[in-house]
């Protein structure tokens, strides 16, 4: 399996063409929803918490909700978009009808996602801004973080999409991979509080390296201990890329 | 090119044991129309899915305009169209945006977009259509959308999967004088269909296939003069008297279908009703013309109950 840039292209085409036409739904869930988040939590729980460290807690679940916004924006579309193309609109028995592969599907719908995800996640990032977020050079960042962090995850629900015979085996996919991935991240709360080896397992978690990436960005970069969050995120998007691209090659070529 | 435009030699696919096509050998000649005719799990959607690398053969030779599958299944693509069974069109989309993208998928250059999208959709006249939403149009223009966007990069190979299924008569001849004149510009086509007008009209050559295999091959009246001749007699009698009269033919060697509730006894030039016993008062006899449809049941023993 080769990656086919031109074929890539064409599917990255096709979908720029139909958000086109149907951006204004698509752009105003994936916006509103992370905004209604960051503010329930950030003047909610902001209320009782005044501070994480020395950073006012608006501005601590700000940071943590842009990535939040990327996971979701990535994963689930990874996952209900790409099966509803492929047993529903029956778009992959078109696209692989052309000149393109399973893998170079994998590969257009994973960056498109990430790119769109990193365009939206910046949308809690100015309303915290709002609240008192100062700008900081280190936040231009965060777009790229994004896009590295979503590709990942838009593989990781493009697999789980390939694996999927029906929309209900998302539900255990939600509760049991989604759920934990967003709360034990340090997007909340710290996981300095959680017992060592929820600590440790959490590390694992590639959202709490995009977090803490996220939050170095706004409050001061550490270029060493940040090079490995990046390096981490960016082996993670590889493997993911990698099993998705089989999975799906399976799934498509019987 | 000298050889084959389509040829696949003892390809074998099995799914989950099920053999779907079972030793198949067909070539298809460069610009001709061949009607793969076969009953429901015949493998005509199989070999389509084999021939734009969909599907992976066990066994067996692919190669679509000299290109070895699946090796070099993306160069064949790109030189083939495809009009899928399952309608998979963009609904977002506008009619004119629907086929742009396909050119761009099928790497039509740039500069020569919009003259092809142009050309398309006057094929499936659908030009005035072109900033309407897909969602708009009725199923058989949604139909010669699915046509347009497949010849949008000027393919040597058109392979159509039951292009008019579904739709209702008008419609459907509407969409067969599109895909004869696509067979009068020298087109390849390989067109699936278990409707055997269809089939009788527009190929010039029919394979039909039953349980994965071509069971014969040929010009459709030559397939009739062969496998049941010219003749066949139409009986309407009570349900045992059929039944003795299909035994007699049978003993004789004589082909015979059952259509509903009547029984047609083929090769019909050949014998008289008196031989199969079909006389008296209560047995009705008409001689027909035999036409490919007896061949089709004959050969697949499919019933032909859905045959249009």
């Amino acid at each position: 399996m080769r990656v086919d840039g031109s074929a890539v292209g064409g599917v990255l085409l096709r979908n720029y063409v139909v958000f086109l036409r149907t951006w204004r739904s698509n752009t105003v869930i994936s916006v509103v929803d992370p905004v209604i988040s960051l503010l329930a939590f950030g003047f909610g729980f902001g209320a009782l918490v005044a501070k994480v460290g020395n950073i006012d807690y608006v501005e601590y679940v700000g940071t943590g909700i842009v990535a939040q916004t990327v996971l979701f924006t990535t994963i689930f579309p990874g996952m209900f978009e790409t099966f509803f193309k492929r047993d529903y609109q029956h778009t992959y028995d078109g696209l692989l009808a052309a000149p393109v592969d399973a893998i170079d599907v994998v590969t257009a719908e994973a960056l498109w996602l990430a790119a769109k995800a990193s365009v939206f996640g910046l949308a809690p990032l100015a309303v915290a801004m709002a609240f008192g977020l100062d700008p900081a050079a280190g936040m231009l960042l965060i777009p790229l973080i994004g896009l590295v962090t979503g590709f990942g995850f838009a593989c990781v629900g493009i697999f789980i999409a390939a694996l999927a015979s029906s929309f209900a085996a998302f539900d255990y996919v939600i509760s049991m991979l989604v759920t934990p991935l967003f709360l034990f991240a340090g997007t909340f709360f710290p996981l300095q509080g959680l017992p060592d080896w929820v600590r440790l397992v959490a590390h694992l978690n590639p959202l709490f390296h995009t977090v803490e990436l996220i939050r170095h960005a706004a409050f001061g970069l550490h270029p060493p201990t940040d090079l490995g969050h990046a390096l981490f995120l960016a082996v993670f998007g590889v493997l993911a890329w990698a099993i998705a691209s089989r999975r799906m090659q399976k799934r498509l070529v019987a | 090119m000298t050889g084959p435009a389509i040829s696949l030699r003892g390809v074998v696919k099995t799914f989950g044991g099920r053999r779907a096509v079972d030793g198949l050998d067909l070539d298809i000649a460069p610009g001709t129309c061949v009607g793969l005719l076969g009953p429901n799990g015949a493998g005509k959607s199989t070999t389509m899915k084999l021939l734009t690398g969909q599907a992976l053969a066990d066994s067996g030779t692919l190669s679509v305009l000299g290109l070895e599958l699946p090796r070099q299944s993306k160069l064949a693509r790109s030189r083939m169209g495809v009009v899928p069974q399952d309608d998979n069109l963009d609904e977002d989309l506008t009619v004119g945006q629907a086929v742009e993208v396909f050119a761009a998928l099928y790497r039509v250059p740039r500069s020569e977009r919009s003259e092809a999208v142009d050309k398309a959709l006057a094929i499936a006249t659908l030009q005035d259509r072109r900033r309407d939403s897909v969602k708009e149009l009725s199923g058989g223009m949604r139909r010669r959308l699915l046509i347009g966007r497949a010849l949008v990069h000027s393919p040597e190979v058109l392979l159509l999967d039951e292009p008019t299924v579904g739709l209702d008569p008008q419609v459907r001849s509407e969409l067969w004088g599109l895909i004869s004149r696509l067979r009068d510009e020298g087109v390849t086509i390989l067109m699936s269909t278990h409707y055997i007008e269809e089939a009788e009209r527009l190929a010039d050559d029919v394979a039909v296939m039953a349980l994965g295999r071509v069971v014969a091959r040929g010009v459709p009246s030559e397939l009739v003069a062969k496998h049941v001749g010219s003749e066949a007699l139409e009986v309407h009698a009570p349900a045992a008297r059929l039944a003795d009269i299909t035994a007699r033919a049978v003993a004789a060697g004589l082909p015979t279908r059952r259509t509903g509730a009547s029984l047609s006894v083929l090769r019909a030039e050949t014998f008289s009703p008196v031989d199969v016993g079909a006389t008296g008062p209560e047995v009705g006899v008409r001689r027909r013309a035999a036409v490919l449809e007896d061949v089709f049941v004959v050969l697949t023993g499919d019933t032909g109950e859905e045959v249009a």
